[in-house]
Parts: structure tokens; sequence; C-alpha cells
């Protein structure tokens, strides 16, 4: 075939292809341009945002208001139509204790159990986080060799499903795991890792911290890029040590980051549950049960399920959630 | 310009091919080859009826029960049954919530039997002769089941023993009437005379616990039919256990690892552990893991005040109320419990017979085993020795309730987070208001 028949060819490709996408987009352009007569110009933006607002309504905002029915409802029915009001009952259950500080005395002492090792875990996790992210940031931002290998490395792992991580981490520090094989095979004695009730409370926070903070050390980094360079050119001409710099400069140039870091990786804390579940299930005991691992428990895991302390405990839990996120609204606030 | 017309044109082709495709075939499809009508040929051919079977397996069951399915099939041509294997998770955890939602199958091989009251079918309705259902299975498990099922298997708790290492450390074997003190001094003498990791375990759930504490004298199902768990002979096995824990001598991953529900089978398939309080239901599975490794036998449930017993269990395989096919549901059933297709499964599966035309028969397992066949002799025994709690503790209607705390209570005791009096009256709480909720 003669380059002339190629190019006949492909004009006439090009023409039957360009009439039938002008026919289609006319025919878009007729269906669009009668719902906008219909519905008339300020309608419209509707019209665009209503498959991803069905979606929300279906699957987020409908489950949220049936959790209220739930939270306010007893029996072990799935059902709304066949379960009765009981009103506050639920909540009353789940927050009724005679000494707070003591889950024993609780009327539901695994919620509080849980909910006490929530708060450890956000605490330990989230300042272990902040700070290693922190110091994985400020090396990175130095003019280190493989830089660019080093960024990747750190955040590959935010690349892994949490259960991915779980289980790499449960296979080797469970007892017939292989760091205790080679334990063993030194001539050393196993280790209790997952068994022992403090091991496997570290464990779980240095899991987490391994697989999430390569997002929190970007977003770091993104922060430290941001500073000016000649703020430290100016530091160094009046005799500023690199402490000084890091205090001066650094630290309140990256503090609106920082309190972004902070917030995020606190939602996050709070919602812990797919890494613990898979790694501890929250055991030894109760050692590592969290609130999300509770109300999974009470709702879906038994076969006869308790939805309405399950739902009470998902809305306590939502209110400090919607807490978190004010305070990081207002973080953003003031970043701005 | 052109270009860009092109690749847009392209993108809205394959967008809207993609939109209006096909849509995905079913997940099973249908039968390649029409149904054979066999019946006389003046009756009109029957409807083609699918019949779907929930079912888990702990071993072989399922490659068992197909060759059954197949000879069912080929007898009634126009029915066709669908086995789903799945895990037994999704039966304890998913199956009541499709059941209650009434998107459940037909048919399924449960073990729960409280979490379906009310939703199974009575099938005495659709059975040719219900007289022989009703005559040939235990009267108890049958109304626990409200008629919608049969016992495909008879399961007893009782303890597995190493016997290679006993004959390592030159000590006989105890046999009935030992007590669990004893059981725990002498597998200690043989962990300690063979360099063996571990002495005594049991399994990690409230169903393996509650025999040895009934021997130890608890009466967990008291006159009433209520659950008390804070009694002496409770208290006591529960302070043995911790001693195996305080002793070091007890696998504590079994209790207090990630999973739910945890077996001491596995260290002592790998030759870990001298005693596995565990259940008939494993013998397939030590002899597929086990092999020649060591010998193992099977002993008589340890005895103390409240005597000596196993408790008994098991799995059903029941008919949906639900079902579109309630008359080729019961036709199903009513095959499987024929005594030749019952004694089939028994055999095939090394299971203990609930049906009392087969057991009457006696089963002819299918092993050349004698760990095997001793093994199944003892449970055979086991079963005569049940107490009258023991045997009605399974299918007691509220039985979840403590099925579902205890393990987790126990394990707060054993890992030294709750005393045990606090274990005691949190379970106590636990069951009492898992039945009050069950029963609003």
């Amino acid at each position: 075939m003669s380059l002339a028949n190629l190019k006949t060819l492909r004009d006439t490709a090009d023409r039957f292809f360009t009439a039938v996408y002008d026919g289609l987009v006319a025919a878009v352009d007729f269906i669009f341009s009668f719902i906008q007569r219909l519905l008339g110009i300020k309608g419209m933006p509707y019209v665009f945002v209503l498959p991803n607002l069905l979606i929300f309504g279906i699957f987020i905002l409908f489950p949220m208001l049936l959790n209220f029915v739930y939270a306010f409802t007893g029996g072990t029915s799935f059902f709304p139509e066949q379960r009765p009001w009981v009103g506050t009952q639920n909540f009353e259950q789940l927050l009724t204790c005679k000494n707070y500080l003591d889950p024993n005395t609780c009327v539901e002492d695994l919620f509080w159990r849980a909910v006490y090792n929530t708060i450890w875990y956000v605490v330990f996790q989230v300042a272990g986080m902040v700070l290693i992210s922190l110091l994985t940031a400020l090396i990175l931002n130095r003019k280190i060799k493989a830089r660019g290998f080093f960024r990747s490395v750190f955040f590959y792992p935010v690349l892994l499903s949490p259960i991915v991580v779980s289980l790499i981490w449960k296979w080797i520090l469970q007892d017939t795991g292989a760091l205790n094989g080679i334990l063993t095979s030194l001539g050393y004695q196993k280790m209790p890792f997952l068994i022992n009730a403090q091991q496997a409370q570290f464990w779980v926070v240095m899991i987490s911290i391994w697989a999430f903070m390569g997002f929190y050390t970007l977003i770091l980094l993104a922060g430290l890029q941001s500073i000016p360079a000649d703020l430290y050119e100016a530091a160094a001409i009046d005799g500023a040590n690199p402490w000084q710099a890091f205090t001066r400069i650094t630290m309140p140039l990256l503090t609106p980051t920082m309190v972004v870091v902070v917030v995020l990786s606190l939602i996050r804390a709070v919602q812990v549950f797919d890494i613990a579940f898979v790694f501890t299930g929250g055991g030894p005991g109760t050692a590592t049960l969290f609130l999300v691992q509770f109300i999974y428990n009470y709702g879906f895991s038994s076969p006869n399920k308790l939805f309405g302390l399950a739902a009470a405990a998902s809305l306590v839990m939502a209110a400090v959630l919607i807490i978190l996120t004010g305070i990081q609204l207002l973080a953003r606030r003031e970043e701005n | 310009m052109k270009s860009a017309r092109l690749f847009a044109f392209l993108m809205v082709v394959v967008l809207l091919l993609t939109a209006c495709g096909a849509p995905a075939a079913p997940a099973t499809e249908a039968p390649t080859e029409a149904p054979v009508v066999t019946e006389a040929p003046t009756e009109a051919p029957k409807e083609p009826v699918e019949l779907r079977f929930t079912y888990y397996a702990d071993g072989v069951e399922a490659d068992v029960m197909k060759p059954i399915l197949d000879k069912f099939m080929a007898e009634y041509p126009y029915i066709t049954v669908v086995l789903d294997v799945v895990p037994y998770k999704t039966i304890d955890e998913q199956l009541p919530a499709q059941v209650e939602a009434g998107e459940g199958p037909d048919l399924a091989r449960i073990t729960n039997f409280g979490a379906y009251r009310g939703k199974l079918l009575d099938l005495r309705g659709y059975m040719a002769d219900p007289a022989y259902y009703e005559a040939n299975f235990p009267a108890p498990i049958l109304n626990a089941l409200g008629f919608g099922g049969y016992p495909d298997a008879l399961t007893i708790t009782g303890p597995y023993v190493n016997k290679t290492l006993f004959d390592q450390a030159g000590i006989e074997i105890p046999g009935e009437g030992t007590t669990w003190e004893q059981w725990t001094e002498i597998t200690k003498k043989v962990k300690e005379a063979t360099g063996a990791e571990y002495a005594i375990s049991i399994d990690r759930t409230g169903h393996r616990f509650a025999g040895p504490a009934m021997s130890m004298g608890a009466t967990l199902i008291n006159a009433e039919g209520k659950f008390t768990v804070d009694t002496p002979g409770f208290r006591a096995f529960a302070q043995i256990v911790k001693g195996w824990f305080d002793n070091g001598i007890t696998p504590v991953q079994v209790w207090l690892s990630a999973e739910p529900v945890n077996s001491c089978i596995g260290p002592f398939k790998a030759g870990q552990l001298v005693m596995c309080m565990s259940g008939s239901w494993q013998i397939n599975g030590i002899v597929k893991d086990v092999g020649d490794t060591f010998d193992w036998v099977v002993v008589p449930n340890p005895t103390g005040p409240g005597g000596s017993t196993g408790i008994s269990g098991g799995s059903a395989v029941v008919g949906f109320a639900s079902t579109k096919h309630p008359q080729e549901v019961a036709m199903l059933i009513e095959f499987l419990i024929k005594a030749e297709n019952y004694a089939e499964f028994s055999a095939g599966t090394l299971a203990l017979p609930a049906h009392k035309e087969v057991a009457a028969k006696g089963v002819q397992y299918k092993t050349d085993n004698p760990d095997v066949v001793a093994a199944l002799g003892v449970y055979t025994n086991e079963v005569t020795k049940l107490t009258e709690q023991a045997a009605s503790l399974n299918v007691h209607p509220y039985a979840f309730a403590y099925y579902r705390n205890s393990a987790n209570r126990i394990a707060q005791y054993l890992s030294g987070e709750l005393s045990l009096d606090d274990m005691l009256l949190n379970l106590q709480q636990d069951i009492d208001k898992a039945i009050a909720e069950a029963q609003k």
C-alpha cells in the first residue's frame, strides 16, 4: 500500500470518527440541554453531583441514620421494626461505672478496657509517629546520598494493605514465628512477643508507626521544603548553630504542618482496628482490645449480635472523632 | 487536534461498550445437560430445582458428602444440589445474618443450633416417613433443631496423649479414674524426662472447658436450667489451668494468641505437647498430619468429684424455613438420613454416629489404622459416661451466651488481667446480659 493510499485511509477514518464523535456529543448536549430547560441553570450542579450523592446516601448516610435506630433499640434482631425501643439504656449500660478508673467496676467493663487501651495507644502511637516522622523528614531533607531511594523506602509500607503489614509482622513475631525460630536456633529462649501483654502493646504501636510513618514524613518533608533557604543562610551569617537554626527557624515555621500531622495521626489512631485485629486479635486477654474492635465484636463477630450496644459505642466514638475533626479544621484555618 | 478527537471518540466508545455490555454471568452456571426425566412418560417432567447447601468441613467431610449427593442427584435428576464449601467462620458469623435477612441457602451444616431458632424448616410435614426420622435421633437434639434437620455427627470432648513420649519417659499411661491433678503431675514428669516443650493443655473454648469443670463438680446448668458459673467445680478447674500457666508447662499461646478459637492440637501434632484436651473431631486431622511421626492414643476423660465426663456436641444438617423448595429439601434430608447413606458419611469421616439404627448396627470405619480404631472405641465409651448436664449443654437454647463469653473471660484470668473472682463475676454478668437481650 502506497503512502498516498495510507493518507487517504487515515483521512477517511478520521472523518468517520469525527462524525460519530460529533454525533455523540450532540446527543449528550441534547439530553443535558433538555434537563437544563427542565431544571434551570441553577439545578444543573445537582444533576452532576447526583451519582456521587446517591452512593454517599446509600452507603454512608443511610447506615449512619440507621445506627441511631439501633443505638436506641434492644434485642438481637437484625430488623429495626422487630427491635424494642429501649431509650438511652444502651448508653447507660456503656457509660455506668462506680469508679471510672477501674474498668472492673463498670457495667460494660470491656468497653472501658477498650477506651483505656485506645487512649494509651493514641498517646504513644501519635507521639512516636510524630517524633520518628520528623526525624526521618529532617534526615531526608538533607543532601544525603541516594535521597530519592530512601524517600521511596520510607514511603513503601504506606502502599501496603494494613492487613498485609499485620500478617507479615505476625509471621515474624508469633510464638512459632521467624524471630523466635532464629532465637531458638541460636540457643536462646523464645520471646513472648505476642503473648505478653506489654510486649504485644509495644509491638502494636511499633508496627503501626512503621506502616504509616511514610505518609506523615512526606507531609513534614513538604513543610520543611517550603521554608525559604535564605532564612538559614541569614542565620548562619549571624552565627547561629544548627540547633539554634532548628529551634528558632525550622520548628516555628513547621508548626502549622506539625499540627496537621498531629491531628491527622490522632484521628487515625483513634480508629485503630485492622492492624491490631489481625496482629493480636485484641489479646492477650484484652491487652490490645481497642474501641473499634469492641464495636466489631459486639456488632459483627458473634452469632448472636448485640447491635444496640455496638451502635451506641460507635456513636460515642463518633462524638470523639467529631471533636478531633473540629480541631483539625481549626488548625487548617490557622495554617491558612 | 485530530488525534485528540480520535482519542476522545475511542474513550467514549470504550465507556459505552463497558456500560452497555452484557451482564456478568451468574456465579453458578446452568447445567450443561438437560435433566433426564425418569418418571413414567405420562407424568409431566418436573421443573429443575437447584438447592444451595452451605457446608463447612473440619477435615474430609465435604469430600465424603459429595458422592452421597451425587447419588441423590442420580436418583432425582431434576434436583441439583450445589455444595458451597465455606470456612467455619462463615457459618459462625455470616450465615445467621443471611438467614435472618431471608437471604440464606436452602440447607446448611451448622453447629450453633440456638442461632437459628424459628428459622428452620419443620421437615416432618414434607417427609415421606417422619416417624423414621423422629425415632432415629435423640429427641433433645431434634427439639433443639425444631425438627429442622438432623445431627450428622456426634462429637465428644476428650484428651489426646502422645504415647511415644510416655514410652520414652518409661511412664505408663494412666487409665480410667485418673484426676486432673494427677494428669498434671504425670504429664509434667513426662515433659521433664523427655525434654518435650509442653506437658498439658486444653483448647481455648468454653465448650472444652465445661467438661473438666463438670468433672470437678461444677453445676453449669442448675436445676432451673439457668447458667451458673461461680461454682466450686468451675473455680477448681480454672485454678488448675492457671497452675499450668504459672508453672510454664502449657503452650500459653493457645489461650493468649490472636485466634478467637484456638486448639492445642497444633502443638500436639508437632510433638511438642504430651496431652491435649480437645475432641473426637480431631481424629482425621491427627491421622493425616502426625502419620508415623509418633504414636498417640485417646484416654478416658479425667475424673473428679463430679465424675468423668466429656461434653457432647456436633454438627447438624438443617433446612431453612425460607427455602423456596421445602419439599426437595426434605427429600434430600430424608435421603441423607437413610441408614446406608448416614453410615457411609460416618465411616468416611470417622465420625461417631448420632443415628440410632446406624449406631446399633455399628459403623465399619474406613481406616486400617489401629490408633484410629482404638480412639473411636474410647470416644464411643465416653458417650455412655456423659452426665445429664454435659449432654444438655450444647443443645441448651442459651448455650451461646456461655460459649460467646467464656473463652475470653477465662483468657483474661489466665493472662493475669482479672482475678478469679472478677472473672467469674464478669462471666456471669455477660451470660445474664446476653440471655436478657435475646429474650427482648
